[in-house]
């Protein structure tokens, strides 16, 4: 190769707005589709799965308390920066072994399911909450509220539209997010992060753990902290014994297929609110 | 006093009492669900029993006359003839012009006479006109005094003004007790009469009234609920007790004693004397009879049964 | 303390607050001697030949002997379930799912005072809630529900929707026809076969249902009941051949089915236990208010998962407010169930009872004040006196765990944002209740409380149009309106 020797990226987690090396120190490589090494990618640990909850939850009631419109902009603004980063995901997934006609529709379908979400901020209350025809003195409603901390066990493949997939429904109601991310596709969601810290979106909303979703799944399923897991993205092969501790502090427990695009998976990620009143002088 | 939960300090007495707010559905939920209250055998015996005698047998028409009043006492004094255990009544209501029939038809009896008085029923007449009315009607001899709150000024936002008119009404009555008749249907919203209610209190009244018995929104379950829970707060507030009457449309005995358990679950049994609580009706006192024939016979009885009078 | 029980009659010249017992006849209950289960249609015996007691709580008298389902009953019921989901209900147009459902309320409202007594005989609460709350919610959750049956996908336009199947269903004690009619309704009009377990105390008013299904003539095996105890709740949670599982109870037993569930990635809906905050400001309308606070705690003797167990108030108002409560609670008449002016009736089981007096001594030992009124209680029967703990600190245990008793402890707060912080200080998140005559700060406390079920200006309220559930610990999924309906349907995006 011609001129100066190439830079490459060192891979790290995503914690709060932040790109920590794990504390545990730890990396794995992920190599090309040649068995070149790519990159060594931070390899989380339970400890920094702690913080990543830490960071979600204190993040997450600023974030709900945005207006739907803000959340819908700040959506949009990720597609925005995707757009506009869109060589560098064609060349990064193209390294993964996505050819690149598949690999071009992919990054096309992920900016378009950002957009797709970010309109539906505004809108799913509408369509699932409800005024509700008691019979009394009541006035009686039902709006739909974000859960709060999710965690998510991000799809392997496709890389980009799976993550995209998964953390675009829940995001958009107000809920904070942490992925777990592992081999091949951790690259492209590390690439993700950043755009997404340059994108208005808030620190701590989305998070982001590069390792092994064996080693963190138990960690996830029996954190008390964590309202919600998406396992849409766990590996066929996990024993499904170990999403018992899922019950510790009575978790929703997501499984969609790894990139559909719909209002029930917005739905997955909220809880029906009643409220009453009554109506008098 | 401009809002009802602010503290307020009622002309010259110089005390504050604080007004606190009424839920209307929470209010006549409540309500309601003291009406289902069961009242069976030797209670609804005593409860009929109580509702007699707290009864202001009332006659407040302009067509009446001596014989029409003297009639009623007669009435009042011993409902049923024919039974020596109903007891009578507690008074006698009528206008000032027949006050001292009134008094004649019922001496040597525990019934008492009171006068409605002070531009009954609207009260909008110069207070100077009002407190003679009252003046002359103690005068005749009227044991109690029923007035109407000033809903002009109250409701306009004088408060202070229906509260000194009150004040002065009291100082007339002299001894004779002052009631302080609200018109409940007048007033919009159980607030306002929760507001009247510690005005009127806060003034002097020894007791509160629903209702002129003039207008067709009269007396209701949740609004003497209304007044109980204000009559509660006021003596939680100041120690002063303050009796209650409730007035039109109460027609018939199970109505009465909706009121009874109302007053009774609300300000305890120390209100379920004629001294704290009086009903103010005509027609009630025959159903009430008709009642007791029927516990006394074990059979129903008919109208033709107990004296119209 | 009133106690109805305690005189029969009064002194004629003095009416007082006593009222002469007025009991309710319990000549239009026939009660069996014994019960079958209920599977295809049929009063069956159980393969076990077990058996056991339910009791009258209130005496402790036996009413009858219950069959107790072994896990070869449920295997039968599910089968049958799942023949007559095949042969009938899957086939059935809505309309004609809709036309049994209204046909179930109707038969419901017809009989609705023989039911009312028996579910007061088997769980000892007040004729007059039996009478003025469950068997007319019970009914309308019927009459509700069976609108929807032909109406489903106006519910959820572009789905693909359809019904589990065969849905296991467990209920609790504390409202048992209620119960069963908030599981049954929804299923059977998304068009699911059921089999449906009451508790072991309170199994009388299901098996009563179950003569009502049989009267509307509903195909066999749509719904069967079996009844039985945790093991043959096991037995159906662990059936292979049930598609969707829906508990209502204890956080402790529903954090096992999901266990089990999770597994599986069985469909799971869970409605558990709660510890709801009811906040009072100092501009609430207080009267009304000390109702609320009443209703919250006192209703069904406390068992009721969305109770206003912990009450917050706000400390400017809490000496004069505690001091109105407790005169209040007085007038509370504690007694016989059947008698239509008791308040509060019967603990429903001597187990409830013992877990009731440990957590109140738990308390007491932690430093809390207890109040008591001056009522007498009666001597047989399982009984607790309506009780206030104060001094109660959100480290105590009774600050912390659902006591699902007549039992309120009392807190004090400052600021609106203390009110939140302690009332969200729980794993549980079912219901709360708001009482201020501020607007803004009802929907500013509504926003933030982290609980399904608001009630700003009142408690406990129910309506099968509104939709019941809970945050976190408390459960998921809904019942009653619209969203209830999605926890019955495959592809509805509600929670199921």
């Amino acid at each position: 190769m011609a001129g100066k020797i190439p830079i490459a990226k060192t891979y790290k987690l995503f914690i709060d707005g932040a790109f920590p090396r794990s504390e545990s120190g730890r990396t794995f490589s992920v190599n090309n589709s040649e068995g070149e090494l790519i990159a060594n990618v931070s390899q989380a640990s339970r400890k920094d799965f702690r913080e990543a909850v830490r960071a979600a939850r204190s993040a997450q009631s600023p974030w709900a308390s945005r207006t739907a419109y803000n959340r819908g902009q700040i959506l949009y603004r990720v597609a925005e920066m995707l757009e506009s980063r869109k060589p560098e995901f064609l060349e990064l997934l193209k390294s993964i072994g996505v050819n690149n006609r598949v690999a071009t529709r992919e990054i096309e379908d992920s900016i378009q399911r950002l957009v797709w979400y970010a309109g539906w901020s505004d809108k799913y209350s509408q369509l699932l909450g409800s005024v509700n025809p008691v019979s009394g003195p009541y006035f009686n409603f039902t709006v739909p509220e974000p859960t709060g901390v999710v965690g998510i066990i991000a799809p392997t493949e496709p890389a980009m539209l799976g993550f995209i997939s998964r953390i675009a429904p829940a995001i958009v109601s107000g809920n904070t997010v942490v992925v777990v991310s592992e081999a091949q596709s951790s690259l492209t969601s590390v690439t993700i992060a950043e755009v997404l810290v340059t994108s208005d979106v808030p620190a701590g909303v989305v998070n982001i753990l590069t390792g092994d979703q064996t080693d963190l799944l138990p960690w996830m399923v029996g954190h008390l902290d964590v309202n919600a897991v998406d396992i849409s993205g766990i590996s066929p092969k996990t024993d499904l014994t170990h999403l018992e501790e899922v019950a510790s502090n009575v978790k929703r427990v997501v499984s969609r297929s790894v990139d559909e695009e719909s209002l029930e998976l917005i739905s997955d990620f909220l809880e029906m609110k009643t409220v009453w009143h009554p109506i008098g002088r | 006093m401009k809002m009802p939960t602010s503290n307020i300090t009622f002309g010259k007495t110089g005390s504050s009492i604080k007004v606190i707010p009424v839920d209307e559905v929470s209010l006549e939920a409540r309500a309601a669900s003291l009406a289902t209250r069961s009242i069976k055998t030797s209670s609804k015996k005593a409860a009929l029993h109580l509702t007699i005698r707290c009864i202001d047998l009332t006659t407040l028409e302009g067509a009446d006359t001596p014989e029409k009043v003297a009639s009623l006492c007669q009435k009042a004094k011993r409902p049923d003839p024919s039974n020596h255990d109903v007891p009578s009544v507690a008074a006698v209501c009528v206008y000032p012009e027949m006050v001292h029939h009134a008094v004649e038809a019922t001496r040597n009896s525990k019934v008492k006479v009171a006068s409605v008085a002070g531009a009954f029923p609207s009260g909008l007449s110069t207070i100077e006109a009002r407190t003679a009315d009252i003046s002359d009607a103690v005068k005749r001899g009227a044991d109690e005094i029923d007035i109407v709150l000033n809903r002009s000024a109250f409701l306009s936002g004088d408060e202070q003004r229906a509260f000194e008119e009150i004040v002065a009404s009291k100082d007339a009555c002299g001894e004779a007790h002052l009631k302080v008749i609200l018109e409940v249907g007048e007033l919009g919203s159980y607030d306002k009469i929760r507001q009247a209610s510690m005005l009127a209190m806060a003034a002097g009244a020894d007791f509160i009234k629903t209702s002129t018995g003039k207008i067709p929104q009269a007396s209701s379950l949740p609004r003497v609920l209304c007044m109980a829970e204000a009559v509660r707060d006021f003596a939680y507030q100041t120690n002063i007790s303050v009796g209650i009457k409730a007035a039109g449309g109460i027609r018939t005995a199970k109505q009465a004693w909706h009121y009874l358990v109302v007053i009774g679950e609300t300000l305890g049994s120390e209100w379920l004397n004629p001294e704290m609580f009086r009903i103010g009706a005509s027609g009630l006192l025959n159903d009430v009879l008709l009642q007791l024939n029927r516990l006394d016979s074990g059979s129903y009885s008919g109208p033709d049964y107990v004296t119209v009078d | 303390m009133a106690n109805s029980n305690s005189k029969d009659g009064s002194d004629l010249e003095d009416f007082g607050i006593e009222y002469a017992s007025a009991i309710e006849s319990t000549s239009l209950v026939t009660i069996k001697d014994k019960y079958g289960l209920f599977i295809d249609g049929e009063f069956v015996s159980s393969s076990s030949g077990k058996s056991f007691e339910t009791l009258d709580p209130s005496t402790e008298n036996s009413l009858s002997v219950v069959t107790e389902a072994s896990s070869e009953d449920v295997d039968r019921a599910v089968r049958a379930a799942r023949a007559s989901y095949e042969k009938y209900w899957k086939k059935m147009p809505g309309t004609d799912r809709a036309r049994y459902l209204f046909r179930i309320a109707r038969h419901l409202q017809e009989r609705a005072r023989e039911f009312a007594v028996l579910e007061t005989l088997d769980g000892g609460k007040p004729i007059k809630e039996s009478r003025d709350v469950d068997l007319p919610l019970a009914a309308a959750h019927f009459f509700y529900h069976a609108g929807w049956a032909d109406k489903l996908e106006y519910a959820f336009p572009q789905r693909k929707l359809e019904p589990h199947g065969v849905v296991g269903q467990i209920i609790p004690w504390n409202f048992p026809l209620l119960m069963a009619a908030w599981k049954l309704a929804p299923a059977l009009a998304c068009g699911n076969t059921v089999v449906l377990k009451p508790a072991e105390t309170t199994p009388l008013t299901a098996l009563l249902l179950a003569e009502v299904i049989r009267d509307v003539d509903l195909p066999p095996g749509v719904i069967n009941i079996v009844t039985g105890a945790g093991a043959t709740g096991s037995a159906i949670v662990e059936h292979p051949e049930v598609n969707k599982l829906a508990f209502t109870g204890s956080t402790e037993v529903g954090k096992l089915i999901q266990r089990s569930a999770v597994k599986r990635n069985l469909p799971l809906t869970l409605e558990l236990g709660g510890k709801a905050p009811h906040v009072i400001f100092e501009d609430a309308a207080l009267d009304q208010a000390i109702e609320g606070v009443i209703n919250g705690i006192f209703f069904n003797q406390g068992h009721v998962c969305c109770a206003g167990s912990r009450l917050l108030v706000q400390e400017s108002i809490a000496d004069n407010f505690i001091d109105r409560l407790q005169k209040r609670i007085e007038l509370l008449r504690v007694g016989n169930p059947l008698d239509k002016n008791t308040d509060i009736g019967a603990i429903n089981s001597k187990a409830q009872l013992e877990r009731i007096d440990q957590l109140v001594k738990a308390g007491i030992e932690e430093g809390a004040e207890v109040f008591k009124p001056s009522c007498s209680l009666p001597e047989n029967g399982y009984w607790y006196p309506p009780t206030v703990l104060t001094g109660v600190q959100q480290s105590h245990r009774v600050a912390r765990e659902e006591i699902f008793g007549p039992v309120l402890v009392v807190q004090t707060f400052r600021t609106p944002e203390e009110a939140l912080e302690k009332a969200n200080n729980t794993p549980y998140g079912l219901s709360a209740g708001i009482w201020t005559e501020k607007g803004s700060l009802i929907h500013w406390m509504a926003e933030r409380l982290r609980a399904g079920v608001i009630w700003a200006n009142t408690f406990n309220k129910f309506d099968p149009a509104s939709p019941f559930g809970g945050y976190k610990e408390s459960g998921f999924g809904r019942e009653g309106g619209m969203q209830g309906l999605g926890a019955y349907l495959k592809n509805s995006g509600g929670r199921s």
